[in-house]
């Protein structure tokens, strides 16, 4: 149905679709997430648990300040995150700026790590559509297959869908075989409403990720707002046979918050989306933390910061 | 695959002993027969509890009497507020045992007991501590007296909040209480009855007294007792209102329900489906006010069935000390045969029954989350309490049609709304004759709010302000 309409789109098809969701209700919705993050996970369960995460890991540095050695050894740190323990897996994929991106397809070849770089203007997406086109393009052919765009948060408060809707097709296209991810901003959305239409936009446009947070605004990634894109994802599935991923980003440094969100992912939209392809953690610090508690569960006891990398 | 290791709440913090007297005068003492109590999760004897008869009963009767006449009638508000301040904090400090009794002898899951009942039970505590000394502006004029002794009888459902919702008003309104817990739960009253004791509470303010149903008759029919308050079901309370009819007694009676959760077809449908769960799977359906008629708008029956099923084989069913368990075990043998009876009473009628695809223990009383689709006003599915975790789905075309059948039951405790119109929530909810009536939500409870029936759910008010009236004589 969705999908016979598209073909006629116009702005206010888009609005008469989009506002045609069902609602969230706010208090419901924070204490399913909430609840999901009571759920207690041991031993087996927990060892399971981190190393998936780990595997989920867009290990990201985004700074202005960022150079190709701290690139360089962001790369050797993706590929062997613990250099004292073989065991441990690799992360997904690592997320740098497009200036970056040649630094880091050379230090990631062979590794079979995916390589994302941000583009559209990240991370306001305050550009003319133009430059958005050249940044993705520039950032693809340097060796990134995997683009995380910012939508026009703006336009999308606006009402004015179809130019959010026409700029993420654009950026598709422009992606050419990368994955695209579609970064939300849910920090700048305001309402869970907003999140839920803003998931179903960026999918219809043909996004094959949906992404709560540049990371740049607080707050970045939460539970309850992840909570509303997987419902989206669940359901754009069932309605259209086309299965969509989910990356919280920003704000997630916990091993205890890892879990949560591997809880909430089993629980709202079930086991197919528990695969670094299809849910993944846009994060710095989450992995030492991850390789702290991995250590912790294997030996019993706790080593000091020191005994793990820095980047 | 996200297998959920076992994460069992250690039980070593708490010490069941083999065999508990009754409680009387501010000590324990033996009954003349006892009874045992089991584990419904593995039908394990926990401990064995003395059995109050007529003469028991009478020796409490006698003891409130003397407390409410010699100490607790005549003690300022403020120095009782102390004593149920102090019961609070107790409460709350003794919570986790409190927490891991509840369940082992309930079968109700720990995450229950530790996230609801027992924040609420302390909850209670609290609120009617601070009205002790305010009972003068409390609406009843400006010096309300209490009325003596109150003889309570709660059930087994929710064994230490009930004991809450009747004791806390009582005390603080000034009376003594001999209280008789449910047959199949008593061991979390007793515990209750230590924490009395650790409080000081003066001998013979509160009187525990275990037993079935005759020693619950000995409380009502007791000539001394002025007031008496039931929570339980309406046979019972049809027989405690006969009883006290023509006495100086004054009634409260909490009794059954078969809530309408009215879905409409703009609701937040994922919360909805939530509510849905919440308002009849919480507490295995064990709940007077779940909402256990589903009352669904045509247009989105089958969305919203899909997601309700897709849900509901997430539920967790088992061990109730598990913290990752959402259903616990059933009650007791007798309430798992009636669940079974009713069920296979609806398929017989020819509902279309449905449920959760899990494992269930081998030992113990169990019963799967089960919804029955398909189901008509005149099936006895749709009229009589299973309290259980059996849901009736209905559906409705219009508002008018929703309220009409919403209302059309002998019951009328509670009911939910869901819609994310508020102008729909107002107008649905004037016309709803239920004595709560949630709105988004359901199954939220709170001291301040009061909780009672229309027709045959009961009669009374408890919580908040309104649950004083019942104590005092106004």
């Amino acid at each position: 149905m969705v999908k016979r309409r598209l073909r006629l789109v116009n702005n206010a098809e888009l609005t008469r679709i989009l506002h045609g969701l069902p609602g969230v209700d706010k208090v419901g919705a924070e204490a399913r997430a909430a609840s999901l993050g009571t759920r207690s996970i041991k031993t087996t369960a927990k060892a399971w648990a981190i190393d998936t995460a780990i595997r989920m890991v867009d290990l990201t540095t985004l700074e202005g300040a960022d150079t190709p050695g701290k690139v360089r050894a962001l790369c050797a740190k993706a590929r062997q995150p613990d250099p004292s323990d073989q065991t441990v897996p690799s992360v997904a994929a690592v997320c740098v700026y497009p200036s970056m991106v040649p630094t880091a397809a050379e230090a990631l070849k062979g590794s079979g790590i995916h390589l994302a770089s941000v583009a559209t203007a990240f991370p306001s997406g305050q550009a003319p559509l133009s430059v958005k086109l050249d940044d993705t393009k520039a950032a693809v052919s340097a060796g990134a297959d995997e683009i995380d765009m910012v939508i026009s948060r703006g336009a999308f408060l606006a009402g004015r869908y179809l130019d959010v809707y026409d700029e993420i097709v654009e950026v598709k296209r422009a992606c050419g075989d990368a994955h695209l991810k579609v970064i939300l901003e849910t920090g700048e959305l305001a309402t869970y409403d907003n999140v839920r239409r803003a998931s179903w936009l960026a999918m219809l446009a043909g996004g094959d990720f949906i992404k709560t947070s540049t990371g740049k605004v607080t707050p970045a990634a939460t539970l309850p707002v992840t909570l509303i894109m997987l419902e989206a994802v669940r359901d754009f599935l069932a309605e259209t046979g086309r299965k969509v991923g989910v990356k919280p980003a920003g704000g997630i440094r916990t091993t205890k918050d890892a879990i949560k969100y591997l809880v909430m992912v089993n629980e709202v939209a079930g086991e197919g989306w528990l695969d670094p392809d299809w849910f993944r953690f846009g994060a710095s610090t989450l992995l030492n933390d991850l390789l702290m508690q991995r250590h912790k569960l294997a030996t019993g006891h706790y080593s000091g910061p020191d005994y793990f990398t820095l980047d | 695959m996200f297998e959920y290791a076992p994460a069992p709440e250690s039980r070593s913090i708490v010490n069941i002993k083999p065999s508990y007297g009754l409680f009387i005068n501010g000590s324990f003492v033996d009954g003349s027969s006892s009874f045992k109590t089991i584990n419904p999760a593995s039908e394990e004897v926990l401990s064995e509890v003395a059995s109050a008869d007529a003469s028991d009963v009478d020796k409490a009767v006698k003891a409130a009497r003397t407390a409410f006449s010699k100490t607790w009638g005549k003690m300022p508000g403020k120095e009782r507020a102390k004593y149920l301040f102090r019961i609070a904090r107790l409460i709350q400090e003794r919570s986790r045992e409190l927490a891991v009794l509840e369940s082992l002898d309930n079968g109700k899951p720990i995450k229950e007991s530790r996230d609801v009942d027992l924040p609420l039970v302390a909850a209670h505590f609290f609120y009617y501590a601070g009205w002790a000394d305010k009972l003068g502006y409390a609406g009843f004029g400006p010096n309300p007296k209490p009325l003596g002794v109150a003889g309570q009888v709660i059930p087994w459902n929710f064994p230490l909040l009930m004991l809450a919702w009747k004791i806390a008003p009582a005390l603080a309104a000034g009376n003594t209480v001999v209280l008789k817990p449910a047959e199949t739960t008593p061991l979390t009253a007793l515990l209750f009855a230590e924490i009395c004791q650790q409080a000081d509470l003066p001998p013979g303010v509160v009187n525990i007294v275990t037993g079935a149903g005759e020693t619950g008759a000995a409380i009502v029919e007791h000539p001394d007792v002025n007031k008496v308050a039931f929570t339980g079901s309406t046979d019972v309370g049809r027989i405690i209102a006969r009883a006290v009819a023509g006495t100086q007694k004054k009634v409260t009676l909490e009794l059954g329900g078969k809530a309408a959760n009215i879905i409409f077809e703009d609701a937040a449908i994922d919360q909805a489906v939530e509510g849905i769960v919440n308002g009849i799977f919480f507490n295995q359906g064990h709940v007077c006010c779940a909402g256990s008629r589903l009352l669904l708008q045509e247009s989105i029956q089958d969305a919203v069935l899909e997601k309700l099923k897709r849900r509901m084989t997430t539920l967790r069913v088992g061990d109730p000390l598990d913290k990752n368990t959402d259903i616990g075990a059933i009650n007791s043998a007798e309430q798992l045969s009636r669940i079974r009876t009713l069920s296979e009473i609806g398929e017989s009628e020819g509902a279309e029954m449905w449920q959760a695809p899990c494992d269930l223990p081998a030992h113990g009383f169990w019963f799967r989350p089960t919804i029955f689709t398909g189901v008509s006003q005149a099936h006895r599915i749709a009229r009589e309490e299973i309290f259980g975790p059996v849901l009736s789905v209905l559906t409705f075309r219009t508002p008018a049609e929703a309220v009409e059948k919403a209302n059309n039951t002998p019951y009328g405790l509670s009911a939910g709304v869901w819609t994310e119109k508020g102008s729909r929530i107002l107008q649905i909810a004037d016309q709803l004759r239920a004595g709560v009536v949630w709105a988004n939500t359901f199954n939220k409870f709170d001291p301040t709010a009061p909780f009672g029936g229309y027709k045959e759910s009961g009669y009374g008010r408890e919580g908040g302000r309104h649950g004083l009236e019942a104590y005092l004589a106004a």
